[in-house]
Parts: C-alpha cells; sequence; structure tokens
C-alpha cells in the first residue's frame, strides 16, 4: 500500500493550527530570543551582542543564588508533597459518601486564585494578628516571617503544601481506585503484609499518575511566583526571591531586557532539561 | 488436602434482608470430597463467585459454617485457609520477575532460600515457565501470566484446594484449550480439590468430575456431565446444559400418563402423582425427538445446519419445539408428526423433575 496520492491543499487543513501555535509560542520566544542577543539603550536602538548576556547570567552570583534557592525550595516540596499526598489517598476511603466529601475538600484548595493564597498566609501568618503567627509565637517561639529568613521559607514552604498536596492527594487516589479488588484479594491470599501489598501492588499501579504529579508539581513549583511575591515579595532581603521573581525584577524593575531575555531562556532550558531527567528515570523500567 | 463442607449457609450482600430475593446464596448444605475437580456452572449473578469468595475466606457468609476436615473456618482469613485462587483477570506482581513471582507467597510465610529455589523451580517446569522465569512478569501474555497466578497457588504444599473464578475468561481461543487441557493433567498429577466457576458449559464439562450448577442463589443439581445431560434434575438444567436446550412443554396428567395438548406422551418415569404442583412440564431434549408416522402432528418452521446435525424448529399451536435431526436427512413434507424418546422424556412439577 505505497500509493499515497499527493494532495498539496492538505497544507491548508493544518494551516490554523500552525498559525495559532506560531502566535501563542514560536513568535513571542523569538522576540525572546532576539532580545538575548542585543544590547538597548531605549529609543528602540538595538546592537547585535552575541552571547555576551548569556556568559553574564550564567557567571553571575545573584542568578546562582537564585537557582539555588529554587533547587532548595522544588527539592524541599517535591520530598513532602508527593509522599504526603499518596499517605493521604492510602487513607482516605474508597467509597460511599465520604469519598465524595474527601474529594470536595481534597479540591478546595486547589480553586483558589494563586494571588487569594498568597493574601491569605499572609494575614494568617502575620505574628501581630494572624492565626498561626499569634500561636507560634504563643508558644514561645520567635516568629516572624518578615523579618526572619528561616520563618519566611518555612511559611513559604508550608503555603505550598497546603495549596497543592490535593493535587498529588488527587492523582495518588485516582490511581488507587483503577486497581481491581482482585490484586487486593491474591495478595491476602499470597500471605502479603500491609507493605508488601504497598510496595508490589499500588505503588507500581500508581507509578504513570505519580510520574506525571511529580512533572508537574517540579514544574509548577519551579516557576513559582505568585504566592511568594505576594506573602513575601521575596524577602526578606533576597532570601525567598526564587528565579520567576527575580527574573521580573530584572526585566520589569531594572528593565534590564538583555540580560533577562538571557536568563529566561536558561531558566526554560533548566525547566525542559530537568522535566527530561525525571521522565526519563520514572519510565526507565516502562521499556522492558 | 482437605474435604470441604458447607453446613446452612447463606449469604446476603444487605444487612437486613427481608425478601427471599435479597438473598444472594440461598440456604445450601454441601460436600466437596477431597481430590475432587467441580465446576460450578451457572449463568452470571447465580451466586457462584459469591459461593467461591466464601469457600476462600474473601467474603464471611451472613449465616451457616465452613469446615475443612471437619474443622471450623468461617472466621479464618484467606491466607490461613490453605486455598489459593485464580481469578478472572491475571493477578501478577508487575515488577517482579516470574520467579519472584512465584516465590512471594513462600517468602511471605518465611520460607528458606534453598527450599523455596527447589520448590520454585520444580512448579515452573510443571506450568513450562522455566525459560521466562527471569523476565519480567508484566511482559508475559494473559495465558502467562494466568500460569503465574495459578503457579503462585502450587508452589505452596499446604493447600488444599485451588479455586479458579473463570480463569480463562481474557485468554484466546486457541490458547484456552490448551490452559484447560493442562488444568486437567495438573489435577491428575497433583490430586489437589479444585473448583473451576464457569458459566460456559464446555469448559465445565470437560474440566469437571462433578458440576454443580447454580441459579438464583440456588445449587439446582451436583453431577456428572452425563448425569446433567440424561437426566437434568431441574428444567433450568435442562435449558442451560445442551445446545440447543431441553424441549419443556407444559402437560396434564391422566393417572401416571402425561398429556401435551390432549395428545398422551408415552414415558418410562410415570409421575406418580402431581404432588400437588401448580405447574407440570415434559422435558425432553432435541436429540431424543424424532419424526413419526403419528404422535403430536407439527408444522416445520425452520431449518439451520449446525455442522454435523441440523437444528429443526417445530410448531404445534403455540408451541415451538425443536428436532435434532442427522446432516442430510430426509425430513417430511409440511405436515409432520414427531414423537419423544420414552426413556429421556421426563415430567417437571414447579420446575423440578418427578419420579
Amino acid at each position: 500500500m505505497n500509493n499515497k496520492t499527493a494532495y498539496p491543499k492538505a497544507w491548508l487543513f493544518v494551516l490554523p493550527v500552525v498559525a495559532l501555535v506560531a502566535f501563542n509560542a514560536l513568535i513571542p520566544l523569538m522576540t525572546v530570543v532576539n532580545y538575548s542577543v542585543q544590547e538597548t539603550f531605549g529609543n528602540n536602538v538595538f546592537f547585535f551582542e552575541g552571547v555576551k548576556w548569556f556568559e553574564e547570567v550564567l557567571n553571575s552570583e545573584r542568578f546562582h543564588a537564585s537557582l539555588l534557592r529554587q533547587l532548595a525550595f522544588t527539592g524541599i516540596i517535591l520530598a513532602i508533597e508527593i509522599p504526603l499526598g499518596v499517605a493521604i489517598a492510602l487513607t482516605m476511603p474508597a467509597r460511599g459518601i465520604w469519598a465524595s466529601v474527601c474529594l470536595v475538600l481534597m479540591a478546595l484548595p486547589l480553586l483558589i486564585p494563586w494571588n487569594v493564597v498568597g493574601a491569605m498566609w499572609n494575614i494568617f501568618a502575620l505574628p501581630e494578628i494572624g492565626l498561626l503567627g499569634q500561636m507560634i509565637n504563643g508558644m514561645g517561639i520567635d516568629y516572624n516571617f518578615t523579618q526572619q529568613p528561616m520563618a519566611a521559607w518555612f511559611t513559604t514552604i508550608l503555603m505550598d503544601v497546603w495549596h497543592w498536596t490535593s493535587l498529588v492527594v488527587l492523582l495518588a487516589y485516582a490511581g488507587l481506585r483503577s486497581i481491581p479488588d482482585a490484586y487486593y484479594q491474591a495478595a491476602k491470599i499470597d500471605g502479603a503484609s500491609g507493605w508488601a501489598v504497598f510496595r508490589y501492588i499500588q505503588l507500581p499501579k500508581m507509578k504513570r499518575v505519580l510520574t506525571i504529579a511529580v512533572l508537574l508539581r517540579f514544574m509548577d513549583s519551579f516557576m513559582i511566583y505568585t504566592e511568594p511575591f505576594v506573602l513575601t515579595g521575596g524577602g526578606p532581603g533576597n532570601a525567598t526571591t526564587f528565579l520567576s521573581i527575580d527574573l521580573v525584577k530584572i526585566a520589569l524593575g531594572q528593565f534590564d531586557l538583555g540580560p533577562a531575555a538571557a536568563m529566561s531562556l536558561i531558566y526554560f532550558l533548566i525547566v525542559l532539561l530537568l522535566s527530561w531527567v525525571f521522565y526519563t528515570l520514572m519510565m526507565r523500567d516502562e521499556e522492558q | 488436602m482437605a474435604r470441604i463442607s458447607l453446613q446452612n449457609l447463606r449469604h446476603s450482600y444487605l444487612d437486613t434482608p427481608r425478601a427471599e430475593a435479597d438473598w444472594a446464596l440461598k440456604s445450601m448444605n454441601m460436600d466437596w470430597s477431597d481430590g475432587g475437580a467441580y465446576a460450578l456452572l451457572g449463568p452470571s449473578g447465580c451466586g457462584k463467585t459469591t459461593l467461591l469468595s466464601i469457600i476462600s475466606g474473601l467474603l464471611t457468609p451472613s449465616e451457616g459454617r465452613v469446615l475443612f476436615d471437619g474443622e471450623d473456618v468461617t472466621d479464618i482469613p484467606p491466607d490461613q485457609r490453605n486455598i489459593a485462587q485464580v481469578f478472572q483477570f491475571p493477578v501478577v506482581y508487575d515488577t517482579m520477575t516470574v520467579y519472584d513471582n512465584l516465590a512471594f507467597p513462600l517468602r511471605n510465610r518465611g520460607m528458606a532460600e534453598a527450599d523455596l529455589d527447589k520448590k520454585v523451580r520444580e512448579i515452573a517446569a510443571m506450568l513450562d515457565l522455566e525459560d521466562t522465569l527471569k523476565k519480567r512478569a508484566s511482559g508475559l501474555t494473559a495465558d502467562g501470566k494466568q500460569k503465574i497466578s495459578l503457579g503462585r497457588g502450587l508452589v505452596r504444599s499446604d493447600v488444599s484446594a485451588i479455586l479458579f473464578d473463570e480463569p480463562l475468561t481474557v485468554i484466546d481461543p486457541h490458547l484456552k484449550w490448551i490452559l484447560r487441557s493442562k488444568l486437567k493433567e495438573l489435577h491428575q498429577r497433583i490430586g489437589t480439590t479444585m473448583i473451576y466457576v464457569t458459566h460456559d458449559q464446555t469448559e465445565a464439562l470437560t474440566f469437571a468430575d462433578q458440576v454443580v450448577v447454580m441459579h438464583e442463589g440456588t445449587v439446582v443439581q451436583i453431577g456428572t456431565p452425563v448425569d446433567l445431560f440424561e437426566r437434568p434434575k431441574h428444567t433450568f438444567v435442562g435449558h442451560f446444559i445442551g445446545s440447543p436446550g431441553m424441549n419443556v412443554l407444559p402437560c396434564t396428567l391422566e393417572g401416571a400418563t402425561p398429556y401435551f395438548d390432549g395428545i398422551p406422551v408415552p414415558t418410562e418415569h410415570p409421575a406418580p402423582g402431581n404432588g400437588g404442583a401448580e405447574r407440570l412440564e415434559i422435558g425432553v431434549r432435541p436429540e431424543f425427538v424424532s419424526f413419526a408416522e403419528d404422535g403430536i402432528p407439527v408444522e416445520i418452521v425452520r431449518l439451520s445446519d449446525a455442522g454435523h446435525y441440523q437444528i429443526v424448529d417445530l410448531r404445534h399451536g403455540e408451541h415451538l419445539i425443536k428436532l435434532l435431526a442427522p446432516e442430510g436427512a430426509e425430513l417430511p413434507s409440511e405436515a409432520a408428526h414427531i414423537r419423544f424418546d420414552p426413556s429421556h422424556t421426563r415430567i417437571y412439577a414447579d420446575g423440578w423433575m418427578m419420579g
């Protein structure tokens, strides 16, 4: 069957999609590429600079510090949210009215606009008036997230865990519910312990959804902007200045278009690379 | 090895069953002898899987007791009951190799690796799984996976019964036959009690020594395949077993002789009286209906060729009767008469065989 008919007009049918992708992805990306290799002093006058901005960004201590903070933040929230999400999903009822109640409760944090989450936690954690701030200080611990870097980190991580663990829970729960009863029954007959059931049945069956959960949480947390911006504004000092916050400072605060564009591209490549690494690692056994 | 007895067993999935229909299993007493090959046969929803789960211990019956060799195991969990079960969809532990899958039940019971290795290899050889021992179980075909499920039961030397819940459902037709013969062979070799749930009569009749036919939560007949064919105790068994199923026609009794639509039907199994039944019927299989000079007048409605025989649909008034004729047999023209073989014509009162 190799007698394909050439039909040149077919290109017309894919044209709308090509145009759409070009306008919402390719053209803006190319603009950034364009900025990243040029210098401007205003008046719409540009000079070609080659890879100067890339070298500058890659060698800047400020970028290193933001990247390190970002990696630490993402590492911590993944280490908390993935196991916690799986643990909660395991304890949720499989069916009945309580299953629905749990699901709705779990979905609630995901429905709140991100800047509202930031504002909520800002007020919640204020040492003078916030419930959380008052409680922690009431326990005799000196806590003020607007002044102490550790407290700022603690609050930001707690906020992210509150906001996003639900996503992991919902995905893990969906994975768990797709396991047929026969697996549990067979395990019972085989004399498997609760841990063995988790290790050899539940975890392998959740693998695909957990891969998605890790990828989503990685990408989202690596690009986090709104919530810490509203909560801490990147402070105190630069303590919670993650990559996105730093990027906005450079691009819109200082209006350094060239370095900001170069940083955007490096940022994008890091996200792409790490996502690929995660995906490859988690899907490694799938091929065999 | 064990004899399994069910005493006054009843089960309902409802907390407070009221009507008779609320019971998924109606009251039953039954003995499964040690080393037997049994098939539990019935349509979907007849309670056969419920019964199997009660025997395996995955389900605790609402009422009654389950005894293994006279010992009450009703409240003992499945892993301590010494049974193995193969499910409809193959259950394998995906991340493990075939070897580890087979070793899993033994490891859970703390067997030493050296003994375990010997046992696993022995069972793998029995099931023709030797070449795949090092492979990941998830990569096997459905029949390979089903063999692993079975193997996990066979490796345990303490298993007294192996239960099968429609194990061939997802197997390709040409492999079904091979796997079924393998099961039969294994049963002869190891002599463990096997209980095989299915809705496929061919599977049941070829596998089992004793077939247990279930209908609406009740066991309607236990017997050899020949029993079920020649002496169906209930009209349901007559319908369900055989292709096409038994003809069931309303009748009246005058003395001991049944009459169908005013025509006497001779039988070697006369009824001693109607026993107060509301409904009296004659049951005769299509195999034992033949054309005759006189008897019941019928007209031929349709003829279907089923290979080495033909199925003739006949009509007498509003009643449809099926007849099996040999391939290429000369059929009478429109107006014909049929007779029933008296030795295979039976009378049923409210569905149950009389005499």
